[in-house]
């Protein structure tokens, strides 16, 4: 998986304008032909190990474990890596790319704006050009980011046309590529997009699920019964649960943000509450309304806040490879405080859908049962979100 | 025969090229519509491309983007469009009408569903600006059950290889853009249109409609002189965007460059003619 047209079963495909199929094609070509180039991997790796500070540590949290009960739960560490969070695996395998197809200019679209941080960082790490597209609502709701990102000598393109958020970004992004494809290497954020996206980025990220399958055998000599991972677009998900596929008895559960409530409309849960359609490049879940417009989402994880969901995630959701659920605002709240509380790790708003899936799941598993959630960020850039939620002014 | 071919025929015969306005449906609200259609009719143009707005119009530039915004503020769907389309057909039957927009509405409403209504409503042809060909057999299927024309964009960066299987699968008309980017965006070389346009014909009869960049008489004129067809949007939405207050003046404002660009397509050209052997 995919086909050689990036399908996943119905999903994914190539589903843009023919101006992007050239454009596409050279990237595919690319890919493939590095893909299997020992250089090419000596030089990722390199990066992974000495700028990201990979391989990240798989966390036994054993005062949580204790508390809730069930499971003995373990963490991925994503948030130990450089710019604190999974993304940057991405961004430093496609900027390698990039520099090798010859490009001197990269782009990035951003919602809260970690991937375009670890874009910028890369971007300055490889002397490359970087402009970062960011929804105008987006960029003042994350101003911190907005600033990091000029530090890294990026620009920030506020972008004002529809609902102003990250899938107009994408869009915005999007239309950079098609007029500056001669230099210009767009590094999309999520398993999203059309074909090679997809799998391209989940092959960058799936160092996240490699390491764990390794580690987990190391501490408990076999694997985990269950992996819990947040999506939104599916990045960090797609890359614990790919190298585990193949295992039939580890089950998988992606959780969606649910935001007010699945029966509110208000969430951003496209897998458990939307039907498929095409946007972005690819045929997948969406939220959308009965005439095929894009219907807006809401979370209180701006990371989670997307209207559709990476094509493989659909196809592992209709397989029932995966199982796919949804946690609200304020269970998510809820786990962020705990996991502070009773661990010392201050988790991403996002990483606390996955934690507060865990808490429901861990009870109902006995004690020699192992659990492994993706702690796919650090939650650092969320305190400013987690205060004004709770009325408190910083 | 379909109303397109009937009209490039005609036009070929008469030594003229076909002069396409784009205009996104429901912009600035959907009762203006029908009146602008035929307003353009009367200013000039052969063929009609209305626009289906889409929430994420992903090769749209700016101008276009705000028309469609323009539209779904009043909810203008895929189903009100096929309305106008017949409202259209009350009184104009000659006059082709090709529906441009993306795919989601379309595969909402499902593939067979949505030819049928749309051949009943009076469309002759439809473009799908992100579905390429790879992914539209069963719409091609669909489509031509109901003699419905399904149209492809082609690339400055397409590949001959490409050209050719977008060519096979075509029908009424092919559309080249003329330029890498968005609708509406940067600057023309006739030059390397004429070229492409060139290639294009040595592999099909289809005629080809040139497209992206075309926004006033001069270079209406002069795309007409290398291919069959002018298509101009953004210039166009950009006069409806200027008046949207007040809605009395959109097609004066409209049917003026429309009609400037149709003088200019029209007269005999002031340059030396074409090599021998060349089209146009």
């Amino acid at each position: 998986m995919p086909d050689e047209k990036g399908h996943f079963g119905p999903y994914g495909g190539m589903f843009v304008a023919e101006t992007l199929m050239g454009p596409i094609r050279e990237l595919r070509e690319a890919y493939e032909k590095y893909l299997q180039d020992p250089d090419f991997q000596a030089e990722l790796d390199f990066e992974l190990q000495q700028y990201v500070g990979r391989p990240s540590p798989l966390y036994f949290a054993e005062r949580w474990s204790r508390e809730l009960g069930g499971a003995r739960i373990y963490l991925k560490r994503e948030d130990l890596n450089h710019t604190g969070a999974h993304k940057v695996n991405n961004t430093v395998g496609q900027a390698l790319l990039a520099k090798r197809m010859g490009k001197t200019r990269i782009i990035a679209e951003t919602g809260a704006g970690q991937h375009g941080v670890a874009s910028a960082t890369v971007a300055a790490r490889l002397g490359l050009e970087c402009v970062v597209y960011m929804g105008a609502e987006d960029i003042e709701r994350q101003a911190m980011n907005v600033y990091r990102m000029k530090l890294l000598g990026a620009s920030v393109v506020p972008v004002t046309s529809g609902s102003r958020t990250l899938k107009d970004a994408l869009n915005e992004a999007m239309r950079d590529w098609v007029t500056n494809i001669d230099d210009t290497f767009y590094i999309i954020g999520t398993v999203a997009g059309p074909h090679p996206y997809p799998a391209m980025v989940r092959d960058f990220q799936a160092i996240i699920g490699r390491e764990a399958r390794e580690q987990i055998l190391q501490h408990e000599g076999r694997l985990p019964d269950a992996l819990v991972a947040c999506v939104g677009g599916g990045s960090n998900a797609i890359g614990l649960f790919h190298p585990f596929l193949g295992d039939r008895d580890v089950a998988m559960y992606g959780v969606e943000a649910a935001g007010y409530g699945l029966d509110t409309g208000k969430h951003a849960a496209p897998l458990c509450a939307g039907k498929p359609g095409v946007l972005h490049g690819n045929r997948t879940y969406l939220m959308e309304d009965a005439h095929g417009q894009i219907i807006p989402t809401h979370s209180i994880s701006a990371g989670l806040d997307y209207p559709g969901v990476g094509p493989e995630h659909a196809w592992l959701k209709d397989t029932g490879r995966a199982e796919y659920v949804a946690v609200s605002d304020a269970e998510a709240l809820q786990a962020f405080h705990d996991l502070t509380r009773i661990e010392g790790i201050l988790p991403a708003l996002e990483s606390s859908h996955a934690l507060a899936y865990a808490k429901k799941l861990a009870p109902t598993l006995g004690r020699d049962q192992i659990l492994i959630v993706n702690l796919s960020g650090r939650g650092d850039k969320d305190i400013h979100t987690v205060a004004n939620h709770e009325g408190i002014t910083l | 025969m379909s109303r397109l071919q009937t009209r490039f025929d005609a036009l070929r015969a008469a030594g003229r090229k076909a002069l396409i306005p784009y205009v996104t449906a429901g912009d600035p609200a959907p009762e203006h519509t029908v009146p602008l259609l035929h307003a353009l009719v009367a200013a000039g143009a052969d063929i009609l491309e209305l626009g289906v707005p889409f929430s994420d119009p992903m090769a749209e530039g700016p101008v276009i983007q705000k028309a469609m915004e323009r539209a779904l503020e009043h909810d203008t769907t895929l189903d009100e469009v096929l309305e106008m389309v017949r409202r259209f057909r009350e009184q104009d039957t000659e006059t082709p009408v090709v529906l441009m927009g993306y795919l989601n509405p379309v595969e909402i409403k499902g593939y067979a569903a949505f030819a049928r209504d749309a051949a009943e409503a009076g469309v002759d042809g439809v473009l799908v600006v992100d579905m390429p060909p790879e992914e539209a057999d069963e719409l091609v299927a669909a489509l031509r059950a109901q003699a419905l024309d399904l149209i492809f964009l082609i690339a400055p960066t397409t590949t001959p290889e490409r050209m050719r299987s977008i060519t096979e699968l075509g029908s009424g008309f092919l559309y080249y853009v003329s330029l890498k980017g968005v609708t509406g965006a940067g600057h023309l070389d006739v030059d390397s249109v004429r070229e492409k346009v060139a290639a294009i014909h040595e592999l099909t009869e289809l005629p080809v409609g040139v497209g992206f960049g075309i926004r006033d008489a001069e270079s209406a004129a002069a795309i007409a002189a290398v291919a069959d067809a002018v298509v101009v949007g953004s210039a166009l939405v950009r006069r409806i965007e200027a008046h949207v207050t007040e809605p009395e003046r959109i097609a004066p404002a409209v049917t003026e460059l429309l009609g400037e660009m149709r003088r200019a397509m029209d007269a005999p050209s002031p340059r030396p003619s074409p090599p021998e052997g060349e089209r146009g």
